[in-house]
C-alpha cells in the first residue's frame, strides 16, 4: 500500500503497481493484489470447476461481478406475459446456465440477462463505479484494457488466471516496461477517438505494444470524455500492448461521482484526493516513447485482416509489394486475397451489405449519438441488408430510448437490439455471412471474426452510420456537407 | 500440470506471422464448459484449405509448432491453449508471443521458445524432413544436422514447469502476506470496498 521509499520520478503505472505489490519474490516476480474481477460466462466455467474439484473458495466474491455478454442473443428477452424466453442455442444455454449456477454457489454478485444493469462487462464497470481510478481490474477478456480509461491498470486474463484470482485475489506478474504515446495537437472535424485509436495500432503494429502497458498522453486526451478515453484503452491489446492508461481528471472524477458502486460520502472525497495523485510524475522515464502528431489522424478504416491494417478513408487499397518486410507482403496479399480487394482500389468505392455498431468499444451512449446524428432524417442503402445497433448495457438502451435514438436508428432502417458482445465476435446468432462485408464499429477485423468468411472494416460509429446511408465506405466528412 | 521435460518429434512448419487466437480457436468453439475436445476446432479456417499443413499425413501428432512474429495474438482465450494441447502440441517455437498466449500456454505446461528469425528459418526447413528436440533443462532446440540453438526462459517459469506445479496452490501458502495487504488496504483505502446497493435481482 506504501509507495516505494525513494522519492523518484514515476510513472503513473509504477504508482498503481507499486501499490498493488502484495510481495515480490527473488526472481522479480510479484504478487500483485487485484481490487476487482470481472466475470462472464464464456471464460469463467472452468475455472469454477477447477476450483470446485479442488475444494476452493472464491477470497473476495465482495471484489467479484458477474455478468453475461458474449453468448446473449440480442433479441427480446422476456416475453409479452413477462417471462424469460431461454436461449435456444443448447450450448450458449449451458453457459449462461453455468454462471447462473455458479455466482450464487459462489456468494458473487451476478446480473442476470434481464436486468436493466447488464451489458458488456466493460461497459457495466465503468456505467456502475465498480471500475475506479487506481485500482487493479482484471477480467477473462483481452479488451480489460478499456478501464485504463478511468485511470484503471486493467488487463486480460485467461482462464487459469481467472481461476488463481477468484482463489487468491492476487496474480504472480512480472512488471512491464512502460510506454509513453504522446500526441500533440488536436483532432480535426469528423476524427474520433476510434480513428485516432486505429492510426496508433498502425503506427506500432499489432505487435508493438507487446510487453508494455501504454500511457497515453497529450492533450487531446485531456479533452475527451470518458467515454471516449475507454475507446482508446480499450484497442491498447490490438497493438500488443495488455494494457493503457490516461491520467484520472476532473473529467473522470465527474464522471463516476454518485456511480451505484462508486465510493460515497468521506470515502469519495478521500479517494479524489488519492486519486489527484495519479499521475506520471515530471522527469518519470518511459521505456518507450512514442510521438503522434493528432493533425496527421483522418477518420481511418481498416483494409486488411490485422487491426494494423489501417487507412486514411480517402485513401486507396496498398499493394502487398508496398511493404518493405517479406513476411508482411506475404500477409498483406493473403489479407486482399480473404478480404476480396484489389490494390489501388479506392476505399470509398467498397460497397458494404452489413452494419454493425456496437461492441465494449463503441456501444455507450455517446456512440450511438454519435450515428444517431449520421442518420437522423435518412434511410439505409438498398444494399446494406442487415444493420444492427447494438446498446452496451440496458441503461445505455433506456437513455438511447429516453432521447428517441431508437426511433432515429429504426425509421433509418436499422435494427434496435438487446445489449451484448453480438456480432464483434458472433457467439451469438449475430453473424455477418460469408463473403460479405460489415462496416463495424468493434475492435478486430481477423479472419472469421464476425462469422465464417465474414469481411470487417473496423471505423468509428459516426462512420458505420454513414457507411449505412451510402452502402459504401464513406467520409464522414462528406456526409457532413 | 504435466511436468515439462524434454520434447522429440516432428515439428509442424506453420511460419505464419500474427497468428490470432481466433484463428487458433475461432469463437463458435468457445461455448464448451469443458477444457477438452478442443483440437477439432483448432486452426478451422486454416484447415478449411486443401493441401494445409495441419492435415499433412506427415505431421500427424506432431508435438512442435513453429510459427512467425506475435504468436497468439487477440482474445485472452485460454481455449487456444487447451486446442493445441488436444492436438498434441506441447512446444511453440515463434520469434515472438503476445503475453496473454504466453501466459495460457505456460499455465498449461505448453512452452513458448523464442528464437530469432533465422534460426525460426532453418527450423522451418529441418522441419520438413526431420525432427527436432527441445529440452527445457538445457534451454535449447537441436536437430539432427548439429544445429543447436538456445533461448531464454523465466525462472519461474522454468521452475513451475519443470516441476509440474500447482500456481494456485503455491499463492495459496501465502495467505498471511495477502491477509496483511488487505488489512493495510482497507485501513488506508476504505473506498476500495464496493458498494452493495446495486439491483442485480432478476426482473423477471
Amino acid at each position: 500500500m506504501t509507495s516505494r521509499p525513494d522519492t523518484s520520478p514515476q510513472t503513473l503505472y509504477e504508482k498503481i503497481w507499486n501499490a498493488h505489490v502484495v510481495e515480490t519474490r527473488d526472481d522479480g516476480t510479484s504478487l500483485i493484489f487485484i481490487d476487482r474481477h470481472l466475470v462472464h460466462e464464456v471464460t469463467s466455467p472452468q475455472a469454477f470447476e477447477a476450483l470446485r474439484l479442488a475444494g476452493r473458495k472464491v477470497r473476495r466474491p465482495d471484489l467479484t461481478l458477474a455478468v453475461p455478454d458474449h453468448n446473449l442473443p440480442t433479441t427480446p428477452r422476456i416475453d409479452a406475459a413477462g417471462n424469460k424466453i431461454p436461449i435456444t442455442d443448447p450450448e450458449s444455454a449451458a453457459q449462461l446456465e453455468a454462471l447462473e449456477a455458479n455466482a450464487p454457489a459462489f456468494g458473487i454478485r451476478y446480473i442476470d440477462a434481464t436486468a436493466a444493469e447488464q451489458g458488456i462487462v466493460h461497459v457495466v464497470g465503468p456505467e456502475q463505479g465498480f471500475s475506479l481510478p487506481g485500482t487493479t481490474i482484471v477480467c477473462g477478456d483481452s479488451h480489460t484494457a478499456a478501464h485504463g480509461g478511468v485511470g484503471a491498470l486493467a488487463f486480460g486474463i485467461g482462464t487459469s488466471e481467472v481461476e488463481h484470482v477468484l482463489a487468491t485475489q492476487t496474480l504472480l506478474l512480472k512488471q512491464s516496461k512502460s510506454m509513453e504515446i504522446a500526441v500533440t495537437g488536436a483532432l480535426g472535424p469528423g476524427v474520433t477517438s476510434k480513428d485516432l485509436v486505429l492510426h496508433i495500432i498502425g503506427v506500432l503494429g499489432t505487435a508493438g505494444g507487446t510487453g508494455h502497458v501504454i500511457e497515453y498522453r497529450g492533450e487531446v486526451f485531456e479533452q475527451m470524455s470518458v467515454e471516449s478515453r475507454l475507446t482508446v484503452c480499450n484497442m491498447s491489446i490490438e497493438a500488443g500492448a495488455r494494457a493503457g492508461l490516461i491520467a484520472p481528471d476532473e473529467t473522470t472524477f465527474a464522471y463516476l461521482k454518485n456511480r451505484p458502486m462508486a465510493p460515497q460520502g468521506s470515502d469519495w472525497d478521500k479517494a479524489v484526493e488519492y486519486w489527484r495523485s495519479l499521475h506520471t510524475d515530471p522527469g518519470a522515464r518511459f521505456d518507450t516513447s512514442v510521438q503522434i502528431d493528432a493533425a496527421d489522424v483522418q477518420p481511418t478504416v481498416t483494409w486488411g485482416t490485422s487491426p494494423e491494417d489501417v487507412v486514411p478513408i480517402g485513401g486507396k487499397v496498398p499493394a502487398p509489394s508496398s511493404f518493405t518486410d517479406p513476411s508482411k507482403q506475404d500477409a498483406a496479399q493473403k489479407s486482399l486475397d480473404y478480404m476480396g480487394l484489389t490494390p489501388g482500389q479506392k476505399m470509398t468505392d467498397v460497397e458494404v451489405q452489413n452494419i454493425f455498431i456496437g461492441s465494449c468499444t463503441n456501444s455507450r451512449i455517446e456512440d450511438l449519438r454519435a450515428a444517431a446524428d449520421v442518420l437522423r432524417g435518412k434511410r439505409k442503402a438498398d444494399n446494406v441488408k442487415w444493420a444492427i445497433v447494438v446498446p452496451g448495457s440496458g441503461l445505455v438502451k433506456q437513455m438511447a430510448e429516453e432521447e428517441g435514438l431508437d426511433k432515429v436508428f429504426i425509421e433509418a432502417g436499422l435494427e434496435w437490439r438487446e445489449p451484448g458482445c453480438s456480432a464483434c465476435l458472433g457467439m451469438n446468432p449475430d453473424k455477418v455471412p460469408s463473403g460479405e462485408r460489415c462496416a463495424s464499429t468493434s475492435n478486430r477485423n481477423f479472419v472469421g471474426r464476425q462469422g465464417p468468411g465474414s469481411r470487417t472494416h473496423l471505423m468509428s460509429p459516426a462512420m458505420a452510420a454513414a457507411a449505412a446511408v451510402t452502402g459504401r465506405l464513406t467520409d464522414i466528412r462528406e456526409m457532413a456537407k | 500440470m504435466k511436468p515439462v521435460s524434454s520434447v522429440e518429434g516432428r515439428a509442424i512448419p506453420f511460419g505464419a506471422k500474427n497468428v490470432d487466437t481466433d484463428v487458433i480457436i475461432p469463437a463458435a468453439w468457445l461455448k464448451t464448459i469443458s477444457r477438452e475436445g478442443l483440437g477439432k476446432g483448432a486452426f478451422e479456417t486454416v484447415r478449411a484449405q486443401d493441401g494445409n499443413i495441419f492435415d499433412n499425413p506427415d505431421f500427424a501428432g506432431a508435438p512442435i509448432l513453429i510459427a512467425g512474429d506475435n504468436f497468439g495474438c487477440g482474445s485472452s482465450r485460454e481455449h487456444a491453449a487447451w486446442a493445441l494441447l488436444d492436438l498434441g502440441i506441447t512446444v511453440v517455437i515463434a520469434p515472438s508471443f503476445s503475453d496473454i498466449f504466453a501466459g495460457n500456454a505456460f499455465k498449461n505446461g505448453i512452452l513458448t521458445v523464442a528464437l530469432p528469425q533465422e534460426q525460426i528459418d532453418r527450423l522451418m526447413e529441418v522441419s520438413e524432413t526431420d525432427p527436432v528436440t527441445v529440452d527445457l533443462d538445457t534451454q535449447t532446440v537441436t536437430t539432427p544436422f548439429q544445429d543447436r540453438f538456445t533461448f531464454e526462459v523465466d525462472p519461474f517459469r522454468k521452475h513451475c514447469l519443470s516441476e509440474g506445479l500447482d500456481e494456485v496452490g503455491l499463492t495459496l501458502e501465502r495467505d498471511s502476506a495477502i491477509t496483511d495487504y488487505e488489512t493495510r488496504r482497507a485501513a488506508n483505502m476504505p473506498w476500495l470496498q464496493p458498494n452493495t446497493h446495486i439491483t442485480t435481482e432478476r426482473t423477471a
